[in-house]
């Protein structure tokens, strides 16, 4: 049976047609659909589905599960793989009892988000086998085949799909749903899941051995394809393999072609390659993993070889590559015609940019504006990870480092010596993804910030995500819910508010509280999300602009609202007004009303 | 030589419904017989951004569309037209949403919205064909201003070598049934359009 499926919903089937029966997951673009799309299906099928708080949390619940028998998979984007490190790299050594899949989506060209890091390498770092679809179906097909390779392996596998695989979209043939398997049980066995000293050294030694079984048993997989043909030759990884057949097709080149699919690569079918060619070019996004084991192969098998690819600049080392791009990477290795990349002048000269903007009615403009307002451009602001990140031109968004990264910034831009006010910001999702421990530490260090919760309820930059915050899980149920301010008493901040962020002058009023308040003083700036707020029906009478009032002092427009526009002498409010209020709060000369 | 049958741009701006078209254009394919692939925009690009869709049918290659090679161009903004121009194939055809929609930038008075005919000109230029449809006034006559993806979805369905059939069935596997009367009519104006 064929179905048109996104990327990552395919991988969601794969899993479900393997019998997985834990899943878990912290949202994430490029990954936030797989475990979205698992959710309905949880009591079904009878999975546990769940967000996790954050990525360690997901990896060390699914290692819990798989180690007593079940099918389990863990799911992220690369920089969550960072989070979850800790268990990754340890988890190589105890192994695996039910099969174990990570799943996570790496990026090139940072369509959301702040690095470019390549997950092969952490595959490689910690000696388990990494499986790389070049399309949706190889990622499905992958994910059963991945599981069925932990178990044989006792190892987890990494699953490596890039932002065009998982947002892809194509006809994708589908199996039969398993039921998943019975009698779990957790069998005690110390010398495995017991990592002391005297545990670990030996099975460092066990992974060690395991090495050349990985190889031996990825020689048969359908995913490494040699075509050989012309005494040059292309070896490519996952999609850019994809690129290159169609380059190959475009260019009617007599090419020899190997498309790698797994890591380790298959010695024999390089070797093979290798020996075939006088000049081969290796063509894959982000890190050179693939180009620097061609380079350690052609020493033995071809030393004469020429080898083109990012060290030599024929590929880039950044962003992401496409069919033109290596096209022309092919055609100029062989000497045909390269093809202009089609530009058009006026788009440059003429276009105003179109950069992703906080919504209309968003509180996070109102509680940036009033923070402003009340600590001055001079602060310093420390920030985080989440749609807030977008209001970076409204002068409250100093840094941006990694998910939970503003508390602690904050303190040690504080322990340096900075006098100067510093108040940072985080959304509800991240304080609970990895923001308390910053908070602790800030309290038990005695940092004196001022941290700001922008609670709107929600995940909302990767799609709504609920989290612990928000009284519901994944699947839809009721659970508990745990309030910003009881953690933030918990951790050991004394000074804690919760404002309103649509009533600009209380919360004006609660930031210049917190600024003179002399310890750590945690705001909470609550408001339902726009989007959530529009899609559960809370409708609010938007405003207009009394024209005989404005004055055109543009400070409306300043806000930065997509409801306000500016026409010639007067400020306009446009359809997309959600009520919200806080224009009319900023106008200083009473323009601004309600419209009755 | 060609590596698909028909190649497809989309462009629009974040909340128009550009990735709903795809959906509808890829599952009609699939009707259709015809090998799919499309690339999506989600995440950052969405919240009012600049958001690009490729479906790409007949194909079993990336889901990229490579610059210059776009059969046509479905642009539900005239500037979103004109940014994502270059993928355009000079025997292409662009079809273009003369609506405005003014980005952030823009009402905050930083970058001025250019007059529709310098957006146009220049696409004239660079394709076969042109073709402007009001497709949001369009969408407000068949009932609901939202159903303008769906007016330019009909304009699209004579330009691609899917059948209307096909197209319809897609079109109410994907909208609630309680809209799909409206969404009818939208894809009928838009057909007429071209």
């Amino acid at each position: 049976m064929k179905e048109y499926l996104l990327g990552n919903v395919a991988i969601a089937r794969g899993i479900l047609e393997a019998g997985t029966g834990v899943v878990t997951g912290y949202p994430g673009t490029p990954a936030s659909e797989i475990v979205e799309a698992l959710a309905p299906f949880a009591s079904k099928y009878g999975i546990h589905v769940e967000w996790s708080v954050n990525e360690k949390v997901a990896l060390e619940v699914a290692i819990g599960a798989s180690w007593t028998g079940a099918r389990a998979v863990s799911v992220m984007k690369h920089v969550g793989l960072n989070v979850a490190a800790d268990p990754f790299m340890t988890l190589a050594y105890t192994g695996v009892t039910g099969g174990l899949v990570v799943c996570v989506a790496d990026d090139p060209f940072c369509h959301s988000s702040q690095n470019e890091q390549d997950s092969r390498r952490y595959a490689q770092f910690a000696g388990i086998p990494c499986l790389d679809p070049a399309d949706p179906q190889e990622a499905r097909d992958m994910v059963i085949y991945a599981f069925e390779l932990s178990e044989e392996l006792e190892l987890p596998v990494l699953l490596r799909p890039t932002t065009r695989v998982s947002h892809a979209s194509s006809d994708v043939v589908v199996g039969q749903i398993k039921g998943r398997s019975t009698n779990p049980e957790f069998i005690k066995d110390p010398a495995r899941w017991v990592m002391l000293p005297a545990h670990a050294r030996p099975r460092h030694t066990v992974l060690l051995e395991k090495q050349d079984a990985i190889r031996a048993t990825l020689v048969d997989v359908p995913w490494n394809r040699l075509v050989l043909r012309g005494d040059i030759g292309v070896i490519a990884s996952g999609i850019s393999g994809l690129y290159a057949e169609e380059a190959i097709k475009q260019l009617e080149a007599d090419i020899s072609i190997l498309r790698i699919g797994t890591f380790p690569p298959p010695d024999g079918l390089c070797s093979e390659l290798l020996e075939h060619v006088t000049k081969v070019m290796v063509i894959e996004e982000l890190e050179p993993v693939l180009e620097e084991y061609v380079e350690r192969l052609a020493r033995k098998h071809n030393p004469d070889l020429e080898i083109l690819g990012k060290r030599t600049g024929h590929i880039p080392r950044v962003g992401e590559l496409d069919t033109l791009l290596v096209r022309n990477a092919i055609a100029g290795m062989t000497a045909m015609p390269l093809l202009d990349v089609r530009s058009v002048k006026e788009a440059d000269e003429i276009l105003p940019p179109r950069p992703p903007a906080l919504c209309p009615g968003c509180s996070h403009r109102a509680t940036y504006y009033a923070m402003k307002k009340a600590f001055g451009k001079d602060a310093v602001f420390p920030s985080d990870i989440g749609c807030y990140t977008l209001a970076v031109r409204m002068g409250t968004i100093d840094t941006c480092l990694c998910m939970g990264a503003s508390i602690t910034l904050a303190s040690g831009i504080r322990f340096a010596g900075e006098e100067r006010d510093i108040c940072c910001s985080i959304g509800d999702s991240t304080f609970l993804h990895t923001g308390l421990p910053g908070l602790l530490n800030a309290a038990y260090n005695n940092a004196r910030i001022t941290v700001t919760v922008l609670d709107n309820s929600t995940t909302a930059m990767t799609g709504h995500q609920p989290h612990p915050g928000t009284g519901f899980t994944v699947t839809g149920d009721r659970t508990k819910a745990v309030s910003a301010e009881t953690v933030a008493k918990a951790l050991g901040a004394d000074f804690v508010v919760t404002v309103d962020p649509y009533d600009l002058n209380a919360t004006i009023e609660t930031f210049k509280r917190a600024k003179v308040y002399q310890g750590l003083s945690v705001v909470v700036a609550k408001q339902t999300c726009s989007i959530i707020a529009r899609k559960s029906g809370i409708m609010r009478r938007p405003f207009t602009v009394n024209k005989e009032n404005c004055t055109g002092c543009r400070k409306c427009v300043e806000f930065g609202c997509p409801a306000i526009e500016f026409d010639e002498a007067h400020a306009r409010i446009n359809a997309l007004c959600t009520g919200c209020g806080v224009c009319a709060q900023i106008c200083t000369n009473n323009a601004i009303e309600v419209i009755e | 030589m060609r590596t698909s049958v028909c190649d497809i741009v989309l462009a629009g701006v974040g909340g128009q419904g550009v990735i709903l078209l795809s959906n509808i254009i890829g599952k009609a394919a699939l009707k259709a017989g015809y090998s799919v692939r499309g690339a999506e925009t989600h995440g950052m690009a969405q919240r009012g951004g600049s958001v690009m869709n490729h479906i790409r049918l007949g194909c079993e290659y990336g889901p990229l569309v490579p610059a210059g090679g776009a059969d046509v161009l479905l642009a539900l903004e005239p500037a979103e037209a004109l940014r994502y121009a270059h993928y355009l194939s000079t025997d292409g055809i662009a079809l273009v949403n003369v609506y405005p929609v003014h980005p952030t930038t823009v009402t905050t008075g930083q970058f001025t919205y250019p007059p529709l005919e310098e957006i146009l000109t220049p696409l004239q230029r660079i394709c076969n064909k042109l073709k402007t449809i009001d497709a949001t006034k369009l969408a407000v006559n068949a009932g609901n201003p939202q159903a303008m993806n769906v007016v330019m979805l009909g304009a699209l369905s004579e330009h691609i070598p899917l059948r209307e059939e096909e197209l319809i069935e897609a079109l109410s596997e994907s909208v609630p049934a309680k809209f799909l009367e409206v969404n009818r009519r939208a894809f009928e104006f838009g057909k007429r359009e071209v």
